[in-house]
């Protein structure tokens, strides 16, 4: 055992045995950052604050929610709403955060791709985001159906529905998932479990992980460019911080981190106020009925662009029914952003508007996704689904150029 | 290798073995949690009189939790070999949820009209336009007199789904 002396103060006796103070350099203080980077790289910071929002604000409605068909509806939009004191505050903090996640994962993974930051020795990273991004996916949407309005029961119908396209199986696999014939009790339960427990220690999990495959290849920066991370980080301990290309996270990195947190936490209670109701729709108001369903149902904005890809395709193309080709592509939509690192042949970590090529791809592909969301929400008939068709055709195709736009770019930089 | 070797492989593939057995009781324990209750499976039967339904509006029954939509036909529909034929009356037996996603279509101008993705079945509940990949599905059913019992098969439903099967 480790030789331990009296302590003279509380600190030092937690130090001589959680050896805090090198924990604190290695997590903080001794953690480098690069100078070169923009508030977009706060995204990090902002998603952690959010997520603890919506642990917190999710606590306080579980302790009155009532995950049973007969009585969740009322538990929301009665208890929660009009009796527990500042009910309506946690509800209101926990959809609006539920929905703004997804704004700054977007945010957080757009500037990835826009900067290179999936690419070598970084895969990890990015292979860990697009996890978290699937676990909050999946957390959202089985939070959603928690309240049983109209747009939460013909939700979990149409995704668990889904499942019906794996083959042989399908049928018995969708029944099983929902533990009835029927999006029924059990379905609504097990929703809840996964929404309150096993998925948000999942995301916990992995957001750990996806901090940990940071401290090796370290943050990217704004230009891409490589530096010993050691030499500078020497640089500065010596004092010479002006030339060092990097500062440490606690406290000068963590300054800006707050500041961008600042102003995000004014918009996000500005919505959570004022505009609540975005993230509301009015269909989720009535109480779930298994015999009427909506003229229109629309998943929640986020998930739009590969919703309007599932349903995009809706013609049978060369003989494959237009039901599995919109699956195939809505599953191509959720995996392919996982293989971004390999898709991208350019062996240098470029910022796009170093690569004509793609960044021209990359507006595309913003473009595309916009087009995808707005159009998921429209009706799909008339020239709406073949808007939808084309945006949707655009996606696939987008990812199957990338290999070679990347060559292209690198070819005439004369790295290749 | 050594003796010493030899022991710890022995323990470590002992393990290896009490593990596999252990892990792969558990999954189907797990599996066998999420299917569907007993009560759940034994209260999946709903009986449907057929003799006051009026031809050319149907009707919608729950079985399951799930729509079923019944339409007599009239006499200016077509025929189908989908048609449940019992006596003079030609009926059409659905499951009324659409073969795409899931949502239920609504009846207007003689045919099946789904809001969700815009698809179209027509009154032999055969797809006409849209994604639904096939025709609405069959529910299992048995004839009693004028009485349709669902959850049961009997040779009027085998003839039925077979026939749908080739629709797909």
């Amino acid at each position: 055992m480790a030789k331990f002396e009296k302590a003279n103060s509380v600190g030092e006796w937690l130090d001589q045995r959680l050896n805090l103070t090198t924990f604190n350099k290695v997590m903080m203080t001794e953690y480098w950052i690069p100078k070169d980077i923009n508030f977009l790289w706060a995204m990090g910071v902002l998603l952690a604050t959010t997520f603890g929002i919506l642990i917190i604000s999710g606590i306080f409605l579980m302790m009155y929610y009532k995950p049973d068909i007969g009585l969740a509806f009322d538990s929301v939009n009665y208890t929660i709403m009009q009796e527990v004191a500042f009910g309506w505050l946690f509800r209101h903090m926990h959809g609006v955060a539920a929905s703004v996640v997804f704004l700054i994962i977007y945010i957080h993974m757009f500037t990835g791709i826009y900067y290179g930051s999936y690419k070598q020795g970084r895969e990890m990273i990015w292979i860990s985001g697009m996890l978290l991004f699937m676990t909050f996916s999946a957390a959202g949407f089985s939070g959603y159906m928690l309240p049983w309005g109209q747009m939460s029961y013909w939700a979990a119908m149409v995704i668990t529905n889904l499942f019906g396209g794996v083959p042989v199986i399908g049928d018995a696999l969708v029944v099983w998932i929902r533990g009835d014939f029927n999006v029924a009790d059990a379905t609504l339960t097990r929703f809840f479990m996964l929404h309150v427990f096993l998925l948000p220690i999942t995301i916990m999990g992995i957001i750990g992980l996806h901090f940990y495959t940071l401290r090796v290849p370290h943050v990217n920066n704004q230009n891409s460019e490589e530096f010993d991370f050691d030499e500078e980080a020497e640089k500065y301990l010596a004092g010479n911080k002006r030339e060092s290309k990097v500062i440490p996270f606690w406290p000068v990195f963590i300054s800006k981190d707050l500041a961008v947190l600042g102003i995000f936490l004014i918009f996000y209670f500005y919505l959570v106020f004022f505009h609540y109701d975005f993230a509301m729709d009015p269909v989720n108001f009535d109480p779930a009925n298994n015999m009427v369903t909506p003229a229109h149902i629309y998943p929640e904005w986020y998930f739009l662009w590969s919703y309007e890809v599932l349903r995009g395709f809706f013609f049978d193309i060369a003989g494959v029914k237009a039901f599995d080709v919109g699956l195939i592509a809505f599953a191509f939509a959720n995996v392919i952003f996982l293989l971004l690192p390999w898709l991208d042949r350019d062996p240098a970590i470029l910022p796009a508007h170093k690569r004509p090529i793609f960044f021209i791809w990359f507006w595309i592909l913003m473009a595309d996704l916009i087009v995808l969301t707005v159009y998921g929400k429209l009706p799909p008939t008339g020239t709406n689904a073949w808007v939808g068709f084309f945006a949707a055709v655009a996606f696939i195709l987008l990812f199957l150029v990338l290999p070679i736009v990347t060559k292209i770019d690198a070819k005439k930089r004369g790295a290749l | 290798m050594s003796n010493k070797t030899n022991r710890r492989d022995f323990l470590g593939y002992s393990f290896a073995a009490v593990a596999a057995v252990g892990g792969a009781a558990s999954l189907v324990g797990m599996k066998q949690a999420w299917d569907p209750l007993p009560s759940v499976l034994s209260g999946g039967f709903t009986t449907v009189d057929l003799a006051p339904i009026k031809a050319g509006t149907p009707e919608t029954f729950v079985w399951r939790g799930k729509p079923v939509f019944v339409l007599k036909k009239s006499a200016e529909m077509d025929k189908s070999e989908r048609d449940l034929i019992i006596g003079e009356d030609r009926f059409i037996v659905a499951i009324g949820l659409c073969t795409h996603l899931g949502c239920i279509p609504a009846w207007k101008d003689s045919m099946w009209k789904c809001a969700c993705h815009g698809g179209e079945y027509n009154s032999s509940a055969k797809q006409t336009f849209g994604p639904p990949p096939r025709p609405l599905d069959v529910p299992p059913f048995k004839v009693d007199g004028t009485k349709l019992v669902l959850g049961e098969t009997g040779p009027e439903y085998n003839a039925i789904s077979a026939f749908v099967a080739t629709q797909a």
